[in-house]
């Protein structure tokens, strides 16, 4: 038996499940450029301004990525957010500083973090179970801290105000309007800290320890546990991180809305686990990344941008499209794992 | 601790829900010794590798490995890792979304500086590691590329690799073919050499004997003895195995006769499952025991399914009782008077959690309908009925079936497709990991059942089990039906006819 | 010790247990707060100008209140039972199937109405329709396409209510028809969610009782691949599960519509996919799926409801309350743990070492 042993052919439906993602975004994009091109859906801009509006979900996404890859869920982040939120919008209207209260909000997260994943990992509790009663606690909790809408003005905290309204210009692509004025693209500080987390994620996916254990957990806990990996301590670390990634996200996103309600982010986990799983995350564990989540989040943003953009539709429409994606997404998983199997 | 010993484990016991599980059970491991650990099915050879590896928890007793101070208490597979104990399990504990070289490095990944893993490193390391065990494969590709068999040495290059005392094959030869084995057996040898002490478990006794250097044996979760192989003849090792001598299994006479002449039972006229099983035909005539030889993956229990209906039927036409039936599921080959006992048992016979009356009357009210209950009183004379004809050992009909051992859980699917009352019964690997008194007594059941002019198709590993039951054998290689062996039924044609080719 | 060996096993202890605590917080609430101890359990007939003589107490309240979660938990002890997972739509497929009711019985974009656009039985129908459709897509995707449960039905749950908005023309409908309302007020004293829901109980459980179903669900459940070689169709019996499950979420959904005489897209059935589930868990079911005992996610539905009653009466809004039943449930789940119950034993067994010792 010298000859090389080959490799079944290679059925990679992960890179196909990518490639249909990025090709699904240009289509997609490009059909709102020919459809809206008159109402500026061409420029730079609009694609900078999807970025602006999602920098929280591409947070929210990669840390869903790292919980999905170990074959979890978390649907807790959509409420963590608006817990976050109103935290934020609380605390500084009660005259705490930006920075502290920033903190604090990470911290909460940590914290709520490691209850989840020690639920899950040590406790070995259905994860979606786990994850449900964290939404309705965040959600109940966001409403014990305050009913009332709060709104986070100049006046109640001008560093975060600052924050939120900075700019960093991008010195190309830009575009000259009606009035013969030449815009400048920007982008706001939410997106340089989305995309600093999406950069550090990809490389601990792939290059670390922790990373790589998310995959062996996803593929087999089992096996993992056998091979010497601590299994509980992964798990909870993957909730732990999407937590954290969660309020990290719940930050940027307060940064666009400058409020804390308590029906802020509905269904946010929806749009974070349909980007997943849009970007070729399996629902099974063990096979994404979180290239892929962020391809997932852009087309998310696409859809709610064309929308908006047509100003016509529903305002139930976004909800509807991403939720039938997702539908279409999981029945295209479904059959690869159909094929794959039979040719097992 | 004596000199060259590597592992003892002094008067340990265990208890699972309502089962004595170990039962101050001892064992000691010397340096470079292969020693095999024989029991029969639910003996206690798992529940006493899983507390040496630290998976069970046990209650009593104590495990000491040399260079450790003290006894040994593995909480984890990790802890146990770390004291020198390396396992490799039947069922391939690996990732199969990772690449052969992660497979072998999780876990202990080389790091480069800035605490990144190394892939580089790994990958060459790991290829070295593949090729100095003579098997080359490309280690950067998933390893859910790859056969069961290479999966299986990945699994054991891993352990091996990891610098251990000890090494813990705990069946690792059920999914590998003789050359494989071959390929392992030099490994354990070289192994042996360097000082590793070797378990292993294994059901094939000739295996036994061709690499082990000494035996201990359990029974019913308590220590037999430790014997030097010399001293343990085959016959004496069953003997040590069951508790007595039993020659049981010489008394079944199956009847000879002439089939042709009977009628007709299932007809197959080039039935197929794209992937599994290639088109073939097959005659079986009313009380007819016909068996399948092959090798596994040879698609023997593919071809049963496929009549069964159980992997649907893509091609070709089935007839039963002469009249041609289109079989989509389970159920329609059940209403055409079949029944299937499927290989798995854990996964595809019991239901674990349903008590024994209801695993008997399953199949029965499956095939009556949803509407068309049982009565209690019928259901219980039913289960009564059968557990008293295949002799289930059983606390009641209540008792939950997955606390029954695997040989009743076996009788009581038996009395499952008995209660059905079929025509033509599948039985698919019925005594594999069962014990030899059990085995014997499935063996005259199927003889008695032909007796009775129902038709039977016996699939087995075992071919003297086999050529004890069987008119006729069909020979299965690579999902094809390759011939069929009616008269001069003896080990050797059939072994020939198996292999193949001219040799 | 041996009777106490009984009570231990019996499947309805926690339950009961849960009921017998929450009525016990609600008799300490009143006494301390000088109200009669004994009025949580008083009932007694009042005449009400709008619904004429009718019982009145808490625990009519209660069971009053209580009838969506019953209703609904009937139809997710089934789907926990088949498929080892839980069905989240259920609360979003109620208020779809509101909506789609309330806009047939309206006319598509009339908001309010008091005479019935169509007769009220093709409302009903459209609403079960609606309920079987949801069901249906729920159980392909779980049976045919083997989606994780929860995974298949967070589609409906998140996009049901904006389905339902769609329809309705993002407006409340209301239909304040006297015929339509009867179904959420009173029939002679007794409110008729309560007959509906005993009458949905009793039809399942005849059901359960003279077919092999509740037999067939438990087995899939439990190992569905076995089941399919024993003769059982697994798909069609965890796509039945669904099926069902969206049935019942019909129902609850055109009792919760009637109770508020619109459709209230947004609201309606709101957080009841947690009630539901919390029903079948505390009433002693595995979620893992297998064996079930719909008695006692029937008493478990009544508990929740129970505790949202003495949550409000302790002055919690009802915005808040998730927080208080999050804490519920994962106090459930933790208790029924295998990790922690091995601890338990650990524990136990440890303190019996050091008392011997002693």
């Amino acid at each position: 038996m010298n000859s090389k042993i080959k490799a079944k052919k290679n059925f990679n439906s992960n890179t196909l499940l990518l490639v249909i993602t990025i090709v699904l975004f240009c289509v997609l994009y490009a059909g709102g450029c020919i459809a809206y091109g008159s109402r500026g859906f061409t420029h730079f801009q609009t694609f900078l301004n999807i970025l602006i509006t999602n920098a929280g979900l591409i947070c929210v996404a990669c840390g869903m990525t790292c919980v999905m890859l170990t074959g979890g869920i978390d649907i807790s982040v959509g409420a963590l957010i608006a817990m976050d939120c109103m935290m934020l919008a609380v605390g500084m209207s009660k005259g705490i500083g930006a920075v502290p209260m920033v903190l604090l909000v990470l911290l909460v997260g940590v914290v709520f973090g490691i209850f989840q994943g020690f639920l899950v990992g040590y406790l070995e509790i259905q994860p979606f179970i786990v994850s449900m009663a964290g939404m309705f606690f965040c959600r109940g909790m966001t409403a014990v801290i305050c009913t009332d809408q709060v709104s986070i003005t100049e006046k109640v905290n001008a560093t975060f105000y600052k924050w939120a309204n900075s700019k960093i210009t991008i010195p190309f692509g830009g575009y000259t309007n009606n009035k013969g004025k030449y815009m400048v693209p920007y982008v706001r500080p939410g997106v340089v800290v989305a995309l600093l987390v999406l950069v550090v994620i990809f490389i601990m996916l792939r290059y670390t320890k922790f990373g790589r254990s998310l995959y062996a957990v996803g593929g087999s806990a089992q096996s993992a546990a056998m091979m010497g990996l601590n299994v509980k301590r992964i798990k909870m670390g993957a909730y732990m991180l999407s937590s954290i990634l969660c309020s990290i996200g719940g930050v940027c996103y307060c940064l666009n809305t400058m409020a804390g309600s308590v029906t802020q982010a509905l269904g946010l986990e929806m749009d974070a686990i349909s980007s997943a799983v849009i970007g070729g995350t399996l629902l099974t564990g063990g096979v994404g990344n979180v290239i892929g989540s962020f391809f997932g989040v852009l087309i998310n943003g696409t859809i709610s941008s064309i929308v908006k953009t047509n100003g016509k539709l529903a305002s139930s429409w976004p909800n509807i499209l991403t939720a039938a994606l997702l539908f279409i997404f999981i029945v295209i998983q479904s059959i690869f794992a159909a094929i794959r199997a039979r040719r097992k | 601790m004596e000199d060259n010993v590597v592992l003892t484990a002094r008067g340990i016991s265990m208890t699972f829900p309502g089962v004595k599980a170990l039962d101050n059970v001892d064992f000691t491991l010397r340096k470079g010794e292969i020693h095999a650990l024989m029991g029969e099915n639910g003996a206690g050879k798992s529940t006493l590798i899983k507390c040496i590896t630290g998976i069970n928890d046990y209650e009593a007793g104590e495990i000491r490995v040399e260079g450790v101070e003290g006894p040994v208490k593995n909480r984890s597979t990790r802890d146990a890792q770390n004291i020198g104990i390396s396992t490799v399990y039947q069922e391939v504990n690996l990732c199969p979304n990772l690449s052969v070289a992660e497979n072998l490095f999780i876990g202990r990944e080389p790091l480069t500086k800035l605490h990144t893993i190394d892939r580089k490193s790994y990958n060459s390391r790991s290829r070295k590691i593949m090729e100095d065990l003579g098997i080359s494969v490309d280690v950067t590709q998933n390893l859910e590329n790859y056969s069961l068999a290479i999966q299986q040495m990945v699994a054991i290059a891993r352990a091996v690799d990891m610098e251990c005392k000890v090494l813990i094959l705990d069946e690792p030869t059920s999914s590998l073919d003789d050359e494989e084995v071959e390929k392992l057996f030099n490994l354990m040898r070289k192994l042996k050499e360097k000082g590793v002490g070797i378990i292993f478990v294994t059901h094939f006794l000739e295996q036994v004997y061709a690499v082990c250097d000494r035996i201990t044996v359990l029974r019913n979760g308590a220590f037999v003895g430790e014997y030097p192989i010399a001293d343990l003849p085959r016959v004496k090792l069953v003997a040590a195995m069951m508790g007595k001598d039993l020659d049981d299994l010489a008394e079944i006479k199956k009847e000879q006769k002439d089939f042709a002449k009977e009628p007709m039972e299932i007809n197959a006229n080039g039935l197929s499952h794209a992937g599994t099983i290639k088109p073939f035909d097959l005659k079986i005539h009313k009380g007819e025991v016909v068996g399948i030889g092959g090798l596994l993956g040879s698609g023997r229990s593919e071809l049963a399914r496929c009549i069964y209906g159980a992997d649907k039927a893509q091609t070709g036409t089935l007839e039963v009782d002469g009249q041609i039936v289109k079989i989509n599921q389970p159920i329609d080959a059940m209403n055409k008077g079949m029944g299937m006992l499927p290989d798995d048992r854990k996964a595809e016979g019991i239901i674990a959690d349903l008590s024994v009356r209801e695993n008997i009357i399953l199949a029965l009210q499956a095939k009556r309908g949803m509407f068309r209950q049982l009565s209690r009183s019928q259901q219980e004379e039913i289960a009564d009925r059968y557990i008293d004809l295949v002799q289930i050992k059983t606390a009641s009909k209540e008792t939950l079936v997955k606390q029954l051992s695997g040989g009743n859980q076996q009788k009581v699917i038996l009395a499952r497709w008995l209660a059905t009352d079929p025509d033509f019964l599948i039985l698919d690997e019925p005594t594999r990991g069962i014990d030899i008194g059990t085995k014997s007594e499935i063996q005259k059941l199927i003889v008695k059942l032909a007796g009775e002019g129902k038709s039977v198709l016996f699939i087995s590993s075992e071919i003297e089990e086999m050529l004890r039951t069987c008119n006729r054998m069909v020979i299965m290689r690579d999902g094809q039906k390759v011939g069929e062996l009616d008269h001069d039924l003896s080990q050797e044609n059939v072994m020939k006819a198996i292999a193949g080719g001219e040799s | 010790m041996k009777a106490w060996n009984k009570i231990k096993n019996w499947p309805l202890l926690l339950p009961v247990l849960a009921l017998i605590l929450v009525m016990a917080v609600n008799i300490i609430h009143d006494a301390a707060t000088g109200v009669n101890p004994m009025s949580f359990f008083a009932v007694s007939l009042r005449d009400t100008t709008t619904n004429g003589t009718i019982l009145y107490g808490r625990i009519i309240d209660i069971i009053n209140r209580g009838s969506e979660v019953a209703i609904l938990a009937i139809g997710m002890t089934l789907v926990v039972s088949a498929s080892a997972g839980t069905d989240i739509s259920v609360g979003s497929v109620m208020s779809l199937c509101a909506s789609f009711m309330c806009m047939n019985l309206a006319g598509y974009g009339v908001s309010s109405t008091t005479t019935l656009a169509k007769p009220l039985i093709v409302g009903l129908l459209a609403a079960v329709l609606m309920g079987v459709v949801c069901g249906a897509f729920n159980g392909t995707l779980v049976a045919h396409l083997s989606i994780q449960p929860m995974v298949a039905t967070l589609i409906l749950y998140s996009a049901a209510r904006a389905i339902g908005l769609l329809l309705c023309n993002d407006l409340i409908v209301y239909v304040r028809n006297p015929s339509f309302a009867f179904i959420g007020a009173f029939c002679g004293p007794i409110p008729t969610p309560i007959i509906i829901t005993i009458v949905c109980i009793i039809i399942v459980s005849i059901v359960l009782r003279k077919t092999a179903l509740g037999m067939y669900i438990q087995s899939v459940g439990i190992n569905a691949k076995a089941s399919r070689i024993a003769g059982l169709n697994s798909k069609l019996l965890i796509f039945l599960a669904y099926m069902l499950c969206g049935i019942f979420a019909a129902i609850a959904g055109i009792v919760a519509s009637s109770r508020i005489t619109s459709a209230d897209s947004n609201n309606i059935g709101l957080y009841l996919e947690m009630d539901a589930i919390l029903s079948v868990a505390l009433g002693g079911n595995s979620l893992g799926g297998g064996k079930f005992n719909l008695a006692g996610s029937i008493i478990g539905a009544y508990t929740i409801q129970a505790i949202t009653t003495t949550l409000y009466a302790l002055g919690v809004s009802s915005i808040q309350a998730p927080v208080y039943k999050a804490i519920i449930v994962i106090i459930i789940v933790v208790i029924e743990a295998p990790p922690f119950k091995a601890f338990i034993r650990r524990f136990n067994a440890q303190r019996a070492a050091k008392g011997v010792k002693a």
